[in-house]
């Protein structure tokens, strides 16, 4: 038994079984993703009415709402139609989040809107997804937008779908429709490189093979929704790189004589141990971990996602921005970037554009060197016909900034291979970027 | 305090608690770095004592550097007032207190007079009080779960200067890159626990045994039974017609203007006990001890594009 730190406070621990599991049970994000209608916002609803996890009070007022409309029964995607004009307007505008527990894991819904023109906001949802719930309505099949919401959280790394050929009903409960759509699917993930697809039939109004798995497909043999979530292992987070802090802050220890400078950020790409030989980018200066604290407890370990201050063996200079990285594996130092953007401002991206990026915890003014490429998310081809990407667009972007920044590939690692595009004159986030290459 | 196992470590993925933690320390390390004059909004409510912990947790050995601030609608309960100085004065932080009786006297608002609820002049109270301190963003403790409209909301957003927020034109918010930068005159609303649920607050505030105000724990108290609540019985609840205020044995679970804040029955007297109640309840937080967001669908987000939290 490793520990993290040595514990102290088992009278104040929760009494039950129940809730110390809970406690320590894993944390799953999944984004919905799908065309308009074809059933996302019901699945959520359904998902959580059978998984118990919808109460009273939001079951009555569920069923309020639903009866003012006139509709026989719930409708559960009131449920998380949270926005007035979403409810009016019967769609999804913005990413809503839920939140529910089974006893292996606690989760978090990223219920995404399906509309083109929110395409921003469906991006906002997967970016911290480890699996994609895709919906496919089984009567329509593979909409434009359904390619397009699958490329992008296919090029934000999420490797895991489970594909709900939702409204079996409408098809009479069709093995033959059912193995047609997925056909059509596996050949838009086998062209992004995607495996692990678990495909699933099912009725979201109904609840079939939701949670429970469905009488009526006697014909399919895999899991129900909410077994697959609760089996699925995620892409290990994190071991792709080597340990990583973008430093956010210096933090001093108060005392007598000379404080002590402790670097404070979230480490990733990998664990981080006192002991461990780092180097400071983009410096190059190299030193050792010496402690890593979180509030009064001292670390053996830090894992990915773990918020830390550390201190180094060297006085050496350390500032906001800078990456405090595995010397075994270190990022890079790059001025001229080659990214795949998506582009969610009006007006269109293209060659000497001036803009600023974020990226880590480093922000640079930064100047578009070319639009290389262009995606056509029908053919999933990409084109150099074009030499500006539009609202929504996705394209490959090559960029100079005004000072170096520490990058990793995407593929690599999210944190050092993702940047955001901000537009100065209004301060809007109005692009978002993963590293491909550099020099 | 975790226990972290061979299997955990193997597989390089942290407890959800670690997890919500690490996520909360690492927005509010940004938001200090990147704006000039963060405040923490505290009201002494469970969220708010959370929100101050991260903080105190995000910048050790160095010290919280955000102010405090408290709108105080005035209707308080005692014991709430009692922590409030008592925490912000362990954790050695400035206390800004809003108040809403101010904000009544200079006729910024209309008192609704006696019985009636002051939650939504808060946000007047708010704004003008951002404006004098001149912040430029505003930490909160609200929670995705609470409400449908704040589970649309990102975790910085963008208010004008009006503080109103503008769920149709939301900023994308991806990764972890926070956008923090905002126009002269706005001002950032930050939610650095937007992820976690009620059950989470409490087993956190297990794990870390953080007090809290005692009326969050069972206890006799006169109320009265109104609209389907548990209101106490003080000088801004008085008992109505056909009204018979009982003794009953409650607790809060949510602290807020005591004039609309229900309790609800309860015999939990320990964090453990409250955690057991929660697991086993069939009514949301909000449901069991909100009168003001019983009034629309929309409630919350209608008093959000005012400024409200």
């Amino acid at each position: 038994m490793a520990s993290e730190s040595v514990p102290d406070h088992q009278d104040h621990s929760p009494g039950t079984d129940h809730a110390l599991a809970l406690a320590d049970t894993d944390l799953l994000r999944f984004a919905t993703i799908g065309s308009v209608d074809d059933g996302k916002s019901t699945l959520i609803g359904r998902l959580l009415h059978d998984a118990k996890t919808l109460l009273q009070d939001q079951i009555e007022a569920v069923a309020t709402t639903s009866a003012r409309r006139g509709h026989e029964g719930l409708d559960l995607s009131l449920v998380t139609d949270g926005l007035r004009a979403e409810r009016e307007q019967g769609i999804t505008i913005d990413v809503a989040y839920r939140y529910f527990a089974t006893p292996t894991r606690t989760f978090i819904v990223g219920d995404n809107p399906g509309h083109a023109q929110y395409t921003r906001n469906m991006a906002t949802g997967a970016s911290t997804a480890e699996v994609a719930v895709v919906l496919v309505d089984a009567r329509h099949g593979l909409t434009t937008q359904t390619r397009r919401h699958v490329t992008v959280a296919a090029l934000l790394g999420i490797r895991q779908f489970a594909l709900c050929v939702n409204k079996m009903d409408l098809v009479d409960w069709s093995e033959e429709r059912f193995d047609s759509v997925v056909a059509d699917f596996l050949a838009v993930t086998d062209r992004l490189g995607v495996e692990a697809v678990i495909p699933i039939p099912m009725s979201a109004l109904h609840g079939d093979n939701v949670v429970d798995r469905s009488t009526r497909t006697p014909w399919f043999s895999g899991p129900a929704l909410l077994e697959y979530l609760e089996t699925v292992s995620p892409a290990p987070v994190g071991d792709a790189t080597g340990a990583r802090i973008p430093v956010q802050l210096v933090l001093r220890e108060p005392g007598d004589g000379r404080p002590t400078r402790l670097y404070a950020g979230m480490v990733h790409g990998g664990p981080l141990c006192p002991g461990d030989p780092v180097v400071v980018l983009p410096s190059g200066q190299t030193s050792t971990v010496e402690r890593i604290v979180v509030g009064d407890d001292e670390l053996v370990v830090a894992l990915p996602g773990r918020s830390v201050a550390i201190t180094l063996a060297d006085d050496i200079d350390v500032a906001r921005g800078d990456v405090v990285a595995n010397s075994a594996s270190a990022p890079a130092v790059a001025r001229e970037i080659e990214a795949t953007v998506c582009w969610f401002n009006e007006d269109p991206l293209g060659a000497g554009a001036r803009l600023v990026v974020k990226q880590g915890t480093r922000v640079e003014r930064t100047v578009v060197r070319e639009v290389v490429s262009h995606l056509d998310i029908e053919r999933l081809d990409h084109s150099e016909d074009l030499d500006e990407l539009a609202f929504n667009d996705i394209g490959i972007v090559r960029f100079a900034t005004a000072g170096p920044l520490v990058v990793d590939r995407y593929d690599d690692d999210r944190t050092l291979g993702a940047f955001v595009i901000i537009d100065e004159k209004s301060d809007r986030t109005i692009g978002a970027g993963m590293i491909r290459a550099w020099s | 305090m975790t226990l972290l196992d061979n299997d955990r470590i193997a597989a390089g993925r942290l407890a959800h608690l670690d997890a919500l933690e690490s996520h909360a320390m690492f927005v509010m390390r940004e938001v200090a770095a990147e704006r000039e004059r963060p405040v923490i909004l505290f009201s002494g409510g469970k969220d708010s004592v959370v929100l101050l912990h991260l903080a105190a947790k995000a910048f050790a050995p160095g010290r919280v550097p955000f102010t405090v601030m408290h709108v105080d609608t005035g209707h308080n309960f005692d014991e709430v007032i009692e922590f409030r100085d008592r925490r912000v004065a362990e954790l050695g932080v400035d206390l800004v207190v809003a108040s809403v009786q101010d904000s009544i006297d200079q006729g910024r608002v209309a008192d609704p007079g006696p019985g009636g609820s002051r939650n939504r002049l808060q946000s007047v109270t708010l704004l003008d009080a951002i404006a004098e301190h001149r912040f430029d963003a505003c930490f909160g403790g609200a929670r995705r779960d609470e409400d449908k409209a704040r589970a649309k909301e990102r975790i910085y957003s963008v208010r004008d200067e009006f503080g109103q927020w503008e769920p149709r034109n939301q900023r994308p918010e991806l990764w972890q890159l926070y956008n923090g930068r905002v126009r002269p005159g706005e001002h950032l609303r930050v939610f650095p626990i937007s992820d976690w649920t009620e059950l989470d607050v409490w087993e956190y505030i297990a794990r870390e045994q953080l007090e809290l105000p005692s009326i969050y724990f069972a206890h006799e108290r006169e109320v009265v039974e109104r609209d389907g609540m548990l209101l106490a019985v003080n000088q801004w609840v008085v008992p109505g017609p056909g009204e018979t205020p009982l003794v009953e044995k409650v607790r809060y679970r949510t602290v807020g203007d005591a004039s609309c804040t229900g309790a609800v029955r309860s015999h939990s007297t320990s964090v453990p006990e409250v955690i057991d109640e929660i697991c086993a309840s069939v009514l949301t937080e909000r449901g069991a001890t909100r009168a003001d967001d019983k009034f629309s669908e929309a409630a919350m987000e209608d008093r959000k594009r005012e400024g409200y939290f």
